[in-house]
């Protein structure tokens, strides 16, 4: 019981299955604090069904995830949130028809029930907030322009500003760079060094020079199970693992 | 200077809009119509009320009810409930066998009045019941179908399902509810003749006083974070959801609201025309009301008022003299505005009306300000 | 309520009134079954569903007509033929709408449904200068009328016989038509996955007209099949709007087996609680039990749990 204070998020014995199909099957992992945790593996292999359980987007069907001690399979997903965890999609998912200052400004952590959105008043506190993360993902320049104008790699970083303004205490980010040019991964990495610090994040990645460059370890699934654990070497060098690689 | 730019929860041209529809239903309709026809007018006004309540569900939040004849009917029939048993004294239904109870029920061999009528002797009982049972009855839908995140079509299917089981229960059970001919013959509002002109005038000025109060409040949810949050909604339901929200409380929020003003302007019309039946409330006229919405524009609340007045002016003046082309109109009008105007008459007028107008603004603001 | 009857005497009452039930499930099924491919299927909202039946009820009016006055000897057969006309004259109708209208909606199913709503409108007022507003009624062959005593106290209409087989022949032709035929296989891989079905190379703009117009087709056959119960007018449609898609969503759209699941009990409920209170009261009960079902359980009857 008391090991896991050390813990930020601990997962065990995670089960969910799609009439009989097991997606993710017994997963068990810890995440410390300020760890930053790289999940890999090939297609179907159930890394983005990890997001969803731990999220609540998907219901589980055994086991327990446990975030701070506080169990998050029974919550709601608003609930989740406001516990500390923050997930962004794989398609960049904002408010296409908002302004940027607006998406950023509905992740604000205020006015989230329904009497406080209708009384919300834009204060210069959102506003200093909204600028500052703004500069952050590189798009204090666009505040005023609709989201739907950005750029691809633009969206992405937008939506991890909207996450940053929640202040989660653990980011989950799905595949960040996926379809971004070469500068703007580069960008994208500077920005997640400098937001991982004072929190711990798991990621999904697919490109392993990103992988390498950001992960403190390396968790690797294969059909809903976890294959190998530990540093990125020691996951490169394990045999399971270039079996199920290279195997086929 | 951000923050003004930010802060403009009235933007110049919806001030604008807003003063010149107050003018033309104050001012310039009483003026131009005799009380016959502006009678007419008040009561395709009671429809601008569903038509701003659909815009807000509908096009702001992506909810389309086919089912708001349902809470029109609801304040429709609250109100006609009490000014029938206004009409229904002893000594006016004397002839009766049982005297004091609303003719129709005599008719119908009741002997006493149902229970659930008694309340409705109390006028604030009645008001109170026009805006609080819509939104309880909005709450129960709601809650039920958007919790286990029920939307789009169903949502549609389910509440027009409902709308035609209104209409078979309320035709049905004509002892309690009047049948299909409704409650007719009401006279007075705490004994105010209301059948009179000069009564008509009256009503006629505190439905559009109602309507821009109405459109104040609509106005202040869309520009409020809770209108952003809706349209947010729409692009991204999740994203809001992983935002910490809990989407089906805004969306049961604003579909209360919708049913509100629907009530509100069904209570008008019982007012205004004088009675209340089933043929008001089934699935034709809550479709025929989303069709004011969508040519009015499903994102203007302004525009749901003009898109209620023409429509129902163009119905009345097709039906009157070509039956058998209203409903080839009709057709025509719900593919038209699908087609080829999906803004509707203010997606229209933002095109080819709007910019020459702020020229023209700012043009003056500049001139004042040279001064 | 039992109080008031026999054991015996509530016996016959479940055996007629579950027979009626049974006619009522046949003409829930057969409306449904048009939509279920539509609305379960492609996921299209029709609202002129009804229209397009009423257009079979009026091709199988002409039809009688044209066999009394002609060849009033093949009288007796003249139904069938005017149950293909019905399917043919629907079936094209439905493929015209499909290129005209509804594929240019495929990804709007709100504004789809006011679309087809107005194309309701335009059909009713079509029927109206046409055929009148008076409803019209065929005469049947004397083979088809009359009915068949089973006991002293049940007896069984001959029409209401036809009438469930056809029902009966339909459902399965459509069953093996969506499972077994080429066709049928390939509409299916069109709603599962659009890009894919196009990638492999089924044309998918061509199955889909192909699907809209089956299904209104088979609207056309139920329109025809109506005739023989009842009589068609042109506002007759809308009545069977709501009971139609309340059916499909009920069974659970993407089944068919729920589709025929939820007309049974949706026909059998009403029908037996037709016989203690009034029409309209038995009617008001049953679509209420059904939405609060819905209510409770989105995905109706029928459904698989699926990764969303």
């Amino acid at each position: 019981m008391y090991q896991q204070k050390d813990f930020v998020l601990s997962v065990e014995g995670l089960t969910v299955s799609f009439d009989g199909f097991k997606a993710v099957n017994d997963v068990s992992f810890y995440i410390e604090e300020q760890e930053i945790r790289v999940i890999i593996g090939p297609n179907g292999a159930g890394k983005t069904t990890i997001l969803d359980l731990i999220c609540g987007k998907t219901k589980s069907t055994e086991g327990s995830i446990k975030f701070k001690g506080k169990e998050l399979t029974k919550l709601k997903e608003h609930e989740i949130v406001h516990a500390g965890v923050g997930r962004k999609f794989q398609n960049p998912s904002i408010y296409e028809d908002l302004t940027v200052f607006e998406n950023l400004e509905l992740s604000y952590p205020r006015g989230k029930k329904v009497f406080g959105a209708l009384t919300f008043n834009r204060d210069q506190e959102v506003i200093d907030k909204v600028n500052e993360i703004a500069e952050m993902i590189f798009l204090e320049e666009l505040l005023l322009s609709k989201a739907s104008l950005l750029s691809h790699g633009q969206k992405q970083w937008l939506e991890i500003g909207m996450l940053l303004i929640q202040d989660p205490e653990l980011l989950m980010l799905d595949e960040p760079v996926a379809g971004m040019s070469v500068s703007e991964r580069k960008q994208t990495a500077a920005l997640l060094q400098k937001i991982t610090k004072d929190r711990s994040v798991l990621v999904i990645e697919h490109d392993m020079h990103f992988v390498e460059e950001i992960a403190d370890r390396v968790t690797v699934m294969h059909q809903g199970k976890v294959l190998s654990e530990g540093s990125m070497e020691h996951v490169q060098s394990d045999p399971k693992v270039i079996e199920v690689y290279l195997g086929h | 200077m951000l923050q003004s730019k930010f802060k403009s929860l009235t933007p110049r041209n919806d001030v604008l809009s807003f003063i010149v529809l107050a003018i033309v239903l104050m001012v310039l309709l009483p003026i131009l119509f005799d009380i016959f026809r502006l009678n007419l007018i008040g009561k395709y006004l009671t429809f601008a009320f569903v038509a701003i309540g659909l815009v807000l569900s509908w096009g702001l939040g992506g909810i389309l009810s086919l089912g708001q004849g349902v809470f029109f009917g609801i304040g429709g029939y609250a109100m006609a409930m009490f000014l029938k048993l206004e009409a229904s004294t002893p000594e006016n239904t004397a002839i009766q066998s049982t005297p004091g109870i609303p003719d129709f029920m005599d008719w119908n061999q009741l002997t006493a009045l149902p229970w659930f009528w008694e309340p409705f002797h109390s006028f604030t009982f009645t008001v109170v019941a026009i805006i609080v049972v819509p939104a309880i009855f909005a709450y129960i839908i709601g809650a039920a179908m958007f919790k286990r995140r029920v939307g789009g079509v169903y949502f549609a299917i389910i509440t027009q399902a409902i709308a035609a089981i209104m209409t078979i229960l309320i035709i049905g059970q004509q002892g309690y509810t009047g049948g299909v001919n409704g409650i007719t013959d009401l006279r007075t509002l705490l004994g105010w003749d209301i059948r009179t002109d000069s009564a008509k005038y009256v009503l006629y000025f505190v439905n559009a006083f109602l309507l821009l109060a109405v459109l104040v409040v609509a106005q202040y949810i869309r520009k409020s974070k809770l209108g952003r949050l809706l349209v947010a909604m729409r692009d991204s339901e999740d994203r809001v959801r992983f935002s910490g929200y809990d989407v089906s409380n805004f969306k049961i929020f604003i579909f209360c609201i919708a049913g509100i003003f629907s009530s509100i302007g069904g209570a008008m019309f019982t007012l205004q025309v004088g009675f209340m039946s089933p043929s008001l409330i089934g699935i034709v006229p809550s479709i025929e009301m989303v069709i004011f919405a969508a040519v009015g524009g499903n994102l203007s609340i302004i525009g749901a008022v003009y898109g209620a007045l023409l429509v129902n002016w163009a119905k009345t003046i097709l039906s009157e003299s070509y039956p058998e082309i209203w409903l080839f109109a009709m057709g025509a009008l719900f593919i038209a505005v699908v087609m080829a105007f999906p803004k509707g008459l203010a997606g229209l007028y933002e095109t080819y009306i709007q910019p020459k107008v702020d020229k023209q603004l700012d043009k003056w603001f500049k001139k004042e300000k040279a001064e | 309520m039992f109080a008031d009857y026999t054991w015996a005497e509530l016996g016959s009452i479940f055996a007629m009134q579950g027979f009626s039930g049974l006619i009522l499930f046949s003409v829930l099924l057969l409306m449904a079954l048009g939509l279920a491919i539509i609305f379960g299927q492609m996921g299209v909202i029709n609202m002129a569903h009804g229209e397009f039946m009423i257009l079979g009820a009026y091709i199988t009016y002409l039809t009688s007509n044209f066999f009394s006055t002609f060849l009033p000897e093949l009288f007796g057969i003249y139904f069938f033929i005017a149950i293909i006309f019905a399917f043919i004259g629907t079936f094209l109708l439905g493929a015209f709408v499909e290129w005209s209208l509804i594929r240019h909606l495929y990804k709007r199913p709100l504004d789809t449904l006011l679309a087809t709503w107005g194309l309701s409108l335009i059909l009713q007022q079509l029927y109206r200068t046409i055929f009148g507003t008076r409803e019209v009624g065929v005469s049947l062959p004397d083979w088809m009328m009359g009915s068949y005593s089973l006991t002293d106290a049940i007896e069984i209409p001959i029409n209401g016989m036809i009438v469930m087989g056809i029902t009966l022949f339909i459902t399965v032709g459509v069953y093996l038509f969506l499972q077994k035929s080429r066709k049928g296989k390939q509409s299916r891989a069109v709603v599962q996955n659009r890009a894919m079905a196009g990638a492999v190379g089924i044309n998918t703009a061509s199955v889909d007209r192909f699907t809209f117009a089956l299904g209104c087709g088979i609207a056309g056959i139920a329109g025809a099949t109506f005739t023989m119960i009842g009589s068609t007018g042109p506002t007759s449609g809308q009545l069977y709007i709501v009971d139609t898609f309340l059916v499909v969503v009920f069974g659970g759209a993407a089944s068919l087996l729920g589709t025929v699941a939820s007309a049974f009990s949706i026909g059998q409920a009403q029908s037996i609680l037709e016989f203690f209170l009034s029409g309209s009261m038995a009617k008001v009960l049953t679509l209420l039990v059904v939405i609060v079902i819905l209510m409770l359980r989105p995905q109706g009857l029928f459904s698989l749990k699926v990764r969303r």
